[in-house]
C-alpha cells in the first residue's frame, strides 16, 4: 500500500519586500522561519500582506527585493511550476472539467510518476481526508466539506515541502469550521508535514497553529506561539487583534524586581513588569479576566452603561473614569442592571503591561 | 519530487528551435515556391536549383552571400545547449543570436529586392547590387521563427514574466505577426502617401493632395458636390445616431417592458451576423429603386414619375440602419440590463415615480453606454463598403473612392493611400474616444454577484413611442429580409415577375458527366474557394485569438496595455484601408503573397482577431485565476495549464470564435474585393461582380443561398454550446 509521507522543508525569508508597481508595498522587508513540521499561521487584518506573504512561498508572486528559501534552497527567482510546494486555495480551485481522481492525480501526471503510480497515490490520498469511493464524481457532485478535503487531497499527495493554505475554511459553514481545521492539524502532525495557513480569525489561528506570525502594515507586528500571543502581546494590536482586550492607560508607580505596582486611579494591581520601566504604560485585560462587583470597594468605581444576556454568560459595558470597558461574567443567575454602581478589579492572572503610546 | 528547470542542462524546446533554425537554413527552399502547399520542387531539381534552394546550398553555390551572417546566429545557441538556464551566459547567448539573427533576416528582405537594392541610399553605401532576391518562402520562415523563439527563451532565461518560457514565446509571435500583418502594411500605406510620381517621398507633395478639394470640398453647401470625406464623416454621424436610438428601442421593450415575444428579438441580433453587408443593399433596390415595388405603386397611385431618389445618401442611410441596428442592439442591451435593477428599486422607495426613476437614475447610468453604441455606430458606417457600392449613384463615400483609385482606370496608390489615411483617421479617432473616453466612465455594475430584482417597466409617455418604432422597424426588417428570399425567385425584377428557378440553377446546377459529379453552376468556384479560405481562417484567427485573450487576462508583463492596444486596433481599421495596406505591403519582396489564397487567409486571421480576443477575454474572465494557480503550484507549467485546464473550460468560447470567425470570413467584402484573383474569388467578390453587371437574380439568389449555409453554420453552433453546457454546469472551482 502507497502511503503519502512528507519532506518538510523549512522556509526562510530574509529581509522580502513586495511592490506593487512603484507605490503600493504590500510586504515591507521581513524576515520569517518556519521551521520543518510546523504549522505557522499568517494572522492578520485584510491587506496586512499575509496573503502575498504566503504567494510568494508559492512562487505565484515573485519578491521585489530579499530572498527566500525553501530548506537550504534559494527559490527567490523560481517560478511555481519548480518550487516543491503546493498550495490550498480559498475557493479550492478544483478542476471543474475532471473528476475527484483526475483532480487529485493531476499534480503527479507531471511529477514523473507512472500512471499506475499516480493512481495508487492518489488513492491514497483520498483515503487520508476519508473520501475513499468518491474517485469518480465531479466536484459539482460533492459538498462544500468535500470539495475542500479534494483539495487537501490532491496538494497532500505530491508530497510537498511545504504546504500551503489560504483560508481554507472561509466558505465553510461554523460547526463544519471546527472539525475541518482539526482534521487540518491531525494530518500536518501525523505526516509531519511543514505547513504554512493564512487566516484573518484568531481562533482559527490559535487553534491550529505551532506559531503565529500576526501581521499589519505589510509588516509582522508580533511572531510567537499561541500563548505567547495570547497571554503576552507586545503591543495594544496584538492584544486587540488576538481576543479582544480592553487598553486601559495606567501609571507604573513602583518597580520591585520583576513585579510592578500600577496605579488606575486610587486603585493599585500587581503584575509583571515585562521590562517596561516607571510611568505611563498600558494594561491590556481581556473581557473574562475583569471583576465586577456591586457596590463601592477594593477597585474603580464604575456604572454599568449596557448588560446583554448571550446564554451561556453575560456581557457588560462599563464606564468608569478611564474610559468605557467590556467585560464577561459568567454569572447569569443574579446578573447586573442597566445604571448600577460597581467596582472593577482584575482576576490576578492574565492582565498584561504594555508599552503605553501605540494605538492602532 | 520535482527537478527545478534551473538546473537542467537539457532543453527540449530549444533543442527543437534550433534545429527547425538549421532545417530552414539547410534544407528548406529559401524563397517562396510557386504554390504553398505544393511539394513539387522537392522533384524539380532541389536541392540545387536555384529557384527551390535552401539558403546554405545558396551559399555554396556563392550565391546571395548577404545570408551568410545567419549561419552565425545559427552556430551560437549550440554553444550553451550543456548550460544551465540559470547561467547568465546562457540568456545573453540566445538573446543576441536571435536578436541578430532575426534583425538581420529582416533587414536583409527588407534591403533587398526585385531590383537589387530597394532604398538609393543603400546602392550609394555599399555601391550598385547586381543581384536580386524574391519572396521568402518556407526556410526563411522556419529560420525566422527560430531566431524569434530563440531570443524570447534567452529572455524568459533572464526572467522576464517569472521565466516562463511559453508566455514569453506567446508574446513575442503575436507581438511579431501583428507587427508584420497589421502594422507594416499600415507603415507601408502611410509612405505610399507621402510618394511622389517620381518614385520618392515628399512631404511638400503629401499636403495638396491631402487636402484636395475632391476630399475636403465644401461644394455641396452651394449646390455642387461635397468632397468625400464630408460625405463618409455625414453619413457616419446619422447612421450613428439614428442606429444608437433604434437599438436603445429594441433593448428598452426587450428590458423594460411586459412584450411576449422577446426572443424573436433577441433573434435579431444574429441577423447582421449572417448576413453579407451589401445584401440590404440589394434588398433596397428591390423595394425603392427604379423598377422597385414601393417605388412603382407609389408612382401608380401619386400619378409621378418613379425616380432614383433612393440612390444616394437616402439608399446607403436606409441600408446601413438596417444592418446596423442590430449592432447597436446588442451592445445596449448589455447597457441597459447592466443598471442594476436594485439602484432602480431604491429610486422607486426612495418616492420616485416611473417617469422620475427613468430620467434620474436609468437614463444616467446608460448615457456612456449610449456613446459606445453610437461611436460603433460611427466606425462600422465609415468601414462599410458594399452597401455605398451598391447604392451610393454620385454619392461618394472613402471606401468606394479608394476602391476606385485602386481598381479603376486610374489606378493611383498614392490617391488610394491618402484618402486611407483619412478613413482611417476617421477611424481611430473614434475608436480613441471610445477607449479612453468612455473606457473609464462607465458605470455598469455588473458584479457577478447574483442581483436579484427586476427592471421598472418603462413609464408610458416613453413606451408608446417606443413600441410604435419598434413594431415599424421590425415590420420593415421582415419585409427587407423577405424581399431577398422572393426577389430570388423572380425571373428580372420589375419587368418579368414570373416565379423562377433560374438564378439558382445558373448558380448551383450540378450535373452528371464522364468523370461522375461536375460542378456545372457558375457559383461553385468561388463558393468551394470561400468555404476552403473561411475554413482555413477560422481555427488560426480562433487559436491567435485565445491566446492573446489568455495573455490579456491571465498574465502581467512590461508593456501590457500597449500590447492590448496593439492588437484591438485592428478592430478600427476599415476593411477597405486594410485590402490597401496588403496590397502595398505584400506585392513585393520581402513578403511576396497578393494572388494567393494565403493573403485572404491572413487578412482575415487579422480583421477578425479582435473577435477571437474579445470573446476569449469575456469567457476567460469568468474562470477564477485560482484555477491556473492551483495548477502551477501542483507542477504543471504555464502551456500544461493552458492545455489541461483553461482550454476544456472555453469549448464554448473557441466554438463561438470559430464560427464567428467562419461566418465573418464568409460575409467580408472590403478588404476582399482587393485582394482576390482570378484562381482566389470569394463568393462576395463574385456577387458584387454580378450586382455590376446589373444581374441582380443571381446576386439574390446567391446571397440568400449564403445566408441559409450561415444560419446553418450558426445554428450547429448553438447546438453545439447547448450540448457541452450540460455536463459542467458548475460554478467554476467554488460550489457552495
Amino acid at each position: 500500500m502507497t502511503s503519502i509521507n512528507a519532506k518538510a522543508a523549512s522556509v526562510r525569508f530574509e529581509n522580502v519586500s513586495k511592490v506593487y508597481g512603484s507605490k503600493v508595498t504590500a510586504v515591507d522587508s521581513i524576515d520569517l522561519d518556519v521551521a520543518a513540521g510546523t504549522l505557522v499561521t499568517l494572522l492578520g487584518p485584510s491587506g496586512c500582506g499575509k496573503t502575498t506573504t504566503l504567494r510568494m512561498i508559492a512562487g505565484l508572486e515573485m519578491a521585489t527585493k530579499g530572498r527566500i528559501f525553501i530548506g537550504d534552497k534559494d527559490v527567490t527567482k523560481l517560478p511555481a511550476t519548480d518550487r516543491d510546494v503546493s498550495m490550498v486555495f480559498q475557493s479550492y480551485a478544483l478542476f471543474p472539467h475532471m473528476t475527484v481522481m483526475e483532480n487529485v492525480s493531476y499534480g503527479l501526471k507531471f511529477s514523473g510518476f507512472s500512471k499506475a503510480e499516480a493512481k495508487e497515490k492518489a488513492f491514497a490520498g483520498l483515503g487520508l481526508v476519508g473520501l475513499t469511493g468518491y474517485g469518480d464524481r465531479l466536484p459539482s457532485e460533492l459538498s462544500g466539506g468535500q470539495q475542500q478535503r479534494v483539495a487537501v487531497a490532491r496538494a497532500l499527495v505530491l508530497e510537498p515541502q511545504v504546504l500551503l493554505f489560504d483560508e481554507p475554511l472561509s466558505n465553510l459553514d461554523a460547526k463544519l469550521r471546527r472539525q475541518v481545521r482539526e482534521e487540518i492539524r491531525e494530518i500536518q502532525q501525523s505526516l509531519g508535514l511543514t505547513v504554512v495557513y493564512v487566516t484573518h480569525d484568531q481562533e482559527e489561528a490559535l487553534a491550529v497553529s505551532d506559531e503565529i506570525v500576526v501581521m499589519r502594515n505589510a509588516a509582522i507586528a508580533q511572531k510567537g506561539t499561541p500563548r505567547d500571543l495570547y497571554e503576552a502581546p507586545a503591543d495594544s494590536f496584538v492584544a486587540d487583534f488576538i481576543g479582544e482586550a480592553n487598553l486601559i492607560p495606567v501609571e507604573i508607580s513602583a518597580l520591585d524586581g520583576d513585579t510592578a505596582t500600577v496605579r488606575i486611579a486610587d486603585y493599585t494591581h500587581r503584575l509583571p513588569s515585562r521590562g517596561l520601566p516607571q510611568g505611563r504604560a498600558m494594561l491590556a485585560v481581556r473581557p473574562s479576566r475583569m471583576r465586577l462587583m456591586a457596590g463601592a470597594g477594593d477597585g474603580v468605581a464604575a456604572v454599568i452603561d449596557k448588560a446583554t444576556y448571550v446564554g451561556s454568560r453575560m456581557e457588560y459595558t462599563v464606564t468608569a473614569a478611564f474610559g468605557t470597558v467590556f467585560a464577561v461574567l459568567d454569572d447569569v443567575a443574579t446578573p447586573f442592571r442597566v445604571g448600577d454602581a460597581v467596582t472593577i478589579s482584575f482576576a490576578a492572572s492574565g492582565p498584561v503591561l504594555i508599552p503605553a503610546g501605540q494605538r492602532s | 519530487m520535482r527537478i527545478a528547470s534551473l538546473e537542467k542542462t537539457t532543453h527540449p524546446v530549444l533543442i527543437f528551435w534550433i534545429i527547425a533554425g538549421w532545417v530552414g537554413y539547410c534544407v528548406l527552399p529559401w524563397y517562396g515556391v510557386e504554390k504553398f502547399w505544393s511539394l513539387a520542387w522537392l522533384l524539380d531539381g532541389w536541392p540545387f536549383d536555384k529557384d527551390y534552394a535552401p539558403a546554405a546550398a545558396l551559399l555554396a553555390m556563392g550565391q546571395k552571400l548577404w545570408l551568410a551572417p545567419m549561419a552565425l546566429a545559427l552556430i551560437a545557441p549550440l554553444a550553451v545547449l550543456g548550460r544551465r538556464k540559470s547561467d547568465p551566459a546562457f540568456a545573453i547567448v540566445l538573446i543576441a543570436a536571435g536578436a541578430f539573427g532575426f534583425a538581420w533576416l529582416v533587414a536583409q528582405g527588407l534591403g533587398i529586392g526585385l531590383r537589387g537594392f530597394s532604398a538609393q541610399w543603400l546602392t550609394t553605401l555599399f555601391g550598385p547590387l547586381e543581384d536580386r532576391q524574391f519572396g521568402m518562402g518556407y526556410g526563411a520562415l522556419i529560420t525566422a521563427s527560430a531566431f524569434l523563439f530563440l531570443f524570447t527563451q534567452g529572455l524568459a532565461a533572464r526572467g522576464a514574466v517569472n521565466g516562463d518560457v511559453f508566455v514569453t514565446a506567446a508574446i513575442g509571435g503575436v507581438i511579431a505577426v501583428v507587427t508584420i500583418f497589421v502594422f507594416f502594411p499600415i507603415a507601408k500605406m502611410l509612405l505610399a502617401a507621402f510618394a511622389t510620381d517620381d518614385g520618392g517621398y515628399s512631404i511638400v507633395g503629401f499636403f495638396p493632395k491631402f487636402l484636395d478639394a475632391r476630399i475636403w470640398g465644401l461644394g455641396c453647401l452651394s449646390g455642387a458636390r461635397c468632397g468625400v470625406a464630408w460625405n463618409s464623416l455625414v453619413l457616419a454621424v446619422l447612421v450613428g445616431v439614428l442606429t444608437t436610438l433604434l437599438g436603445l428601442a429594441f433593448a428598452l421593450v426587450l428590458t423594460r417592458s411586459g412584450f411576449r415575444y422577446k426572443r424573436m428579438l433577441r433573434a435579431l441580433t444574429v441577423l447582421p451576423i449572417i448576413t453579407p453587408p451589401f445584401v440590404i443593399g440589394l434588398a433596397i433596390i428591390l423595394l425603392f429603386g427604379l423598377s422597385g415595388t414601393i417605388t412603382t405603386t407609389v408612382a401608380g397611385v401619386l400619378g409621378i414619375e418613379a425616380s432614383r431618389w433612393v440612390y444616394g445618401l437616402p439608399g446607403v442611410l436606409i441600408a446601413q440602419l438596417l444592418a446596423f441596428t442590430p449592432i447597436a442592439f446588442l451592445v445596449l442591451i448589455g447597457v441597459v440590463e447592466g443598471v442594476s435593477p436594485s439602484m432602480e428599486e431604491a429610486a422607486q422607495t426612495l418616492r420616485a415615480n416611473r417617469w422620475q426613476t427613468f430620467r434620474t437614475v436609468s437614463w444616467p447610468l446608460m448615457r456612456p453606454g449610449l456613446a459606445n453604441a453610437f461611436l460603433l455606430g460611427f466606425i462600422e458606417s465609415m468601414a462599410d463598403f458594399g452597401n455605398p457600392l451598391v447604392l451610393g449613384g454620385n454619392f461618394d463615400v472613402l471606401s468606394t473612392e479608394i476602391f476606385f483609385a485602386i481598381v479603376g482606370a486610374q489606378y493611383d496608390q498614392s490617391r488610394a493611400s491618402i484618402l486611407a489615411v483619412v478613413l482611417l483617421g476617421f477611424t481611430l479617432g473614434a475608436f480613441y474616444l471610445q477607449r479612453f473616453w468612455l473606457g473609464k466612465k462607465s458605470y455598469t455594475t455588473v458584479t457577478g454577484k447574483g442581483d436579484s430584482g427586476v427592471h421598472p417597466a418603462m413609464p408610458t409617455g416613453l413606451a408608446i413611442p417606443v413600441y410604435a418604432i419598434v413594431a415599424l422597424w421590425s415590420a420593415f426588417t421582415v419585409l427587407v429580409y423577405g424581399m431577398i428570399l422572393y426577389g430570388s425567385f423572380v425571373q428580372l425584377w420589375g419587368v418579368d415577375n414570373t416565379l423562377t428557378f433560374k438564378h439558382y440553377l445558373t448558380a448551383f446546377s450540378v450535373s452528371w458527366g464522364e468523370n461522375g459529379l461536375r460542378w456545372t453552376g457558375s457559383a461553385w468556384d468561388s463558393f468551394w474557394t470561400t468555404m476552403l479560405i473561411a475554413t482555413l481562417a477560422a481555427p488560426l484567427t480562433a487559436a491567435v485569438g485565445l491566446i492573446t485573450a489568455y495573455l490579456l487576462t491571465r498574465q502581467d508583463f512590461a508593456g501590457k496595455r500597449a500590447f492590448e492596444f496593439g492588437t484591438m486596433l485592428s478592430f478600427a481599421i476599415p476593411g477597405t484601408v486594410i485590402g490597401v495596406a496588403y496590397i502595398l505591403a505584400f506585392n513585393v519582396p520581402p513578403i511576396e503573397i497578393t494572388g494567393t489564397g494565403l493573403i485572404l487567409v491572413i487578412s482575415f486571421i487579422f480583421r477578425n482577431m479582435p473577435v477571437g480576443v474579445r470573446a476569449g477575454i469575456a469567457s476567460m474572465s469568468q474562470l477564477d485565476k485560482s484555477l491556473d494557480e492551483s495548477s502551477l503550484t501542483l507542477g504543471a507549467n504555464s502551456w500544461q495549464t493552458f492545455r489541461a485546464v483553461i482550454l476544456p473550460l472555453l469549448r464554448p468560447a473557441i466554438l463561438a470564435a470559430l464560427v464567428y470567425s467562419f461566418v465573418r470570413a464568409m460575409t467580408a467584402i472590403s478588404a476582399v474585393i482587393f485582394l482576390v484573383s482570378a484562381r482566389y474569388d470569394m463568393a462576395t467578390s463574385y456577387i458584387i461582380g454580378r450586382v455590376e453587371n446589373n444581374d441582380y437574380g443571381l446576386a439574390i439568389a446567391y446571397s440568400t443561398a449564403l445566408i441559409f449555409v450561415m444560419l446553418a453554420a450558426v445554428g450547429l453552433l448553438q447546438l453545439l454550446v447547448g450540448r457541452t453546457k450540460i455536463g459542467r454546469r458548475t460554478s467554476h472551482g467554488e460550489g457552495h
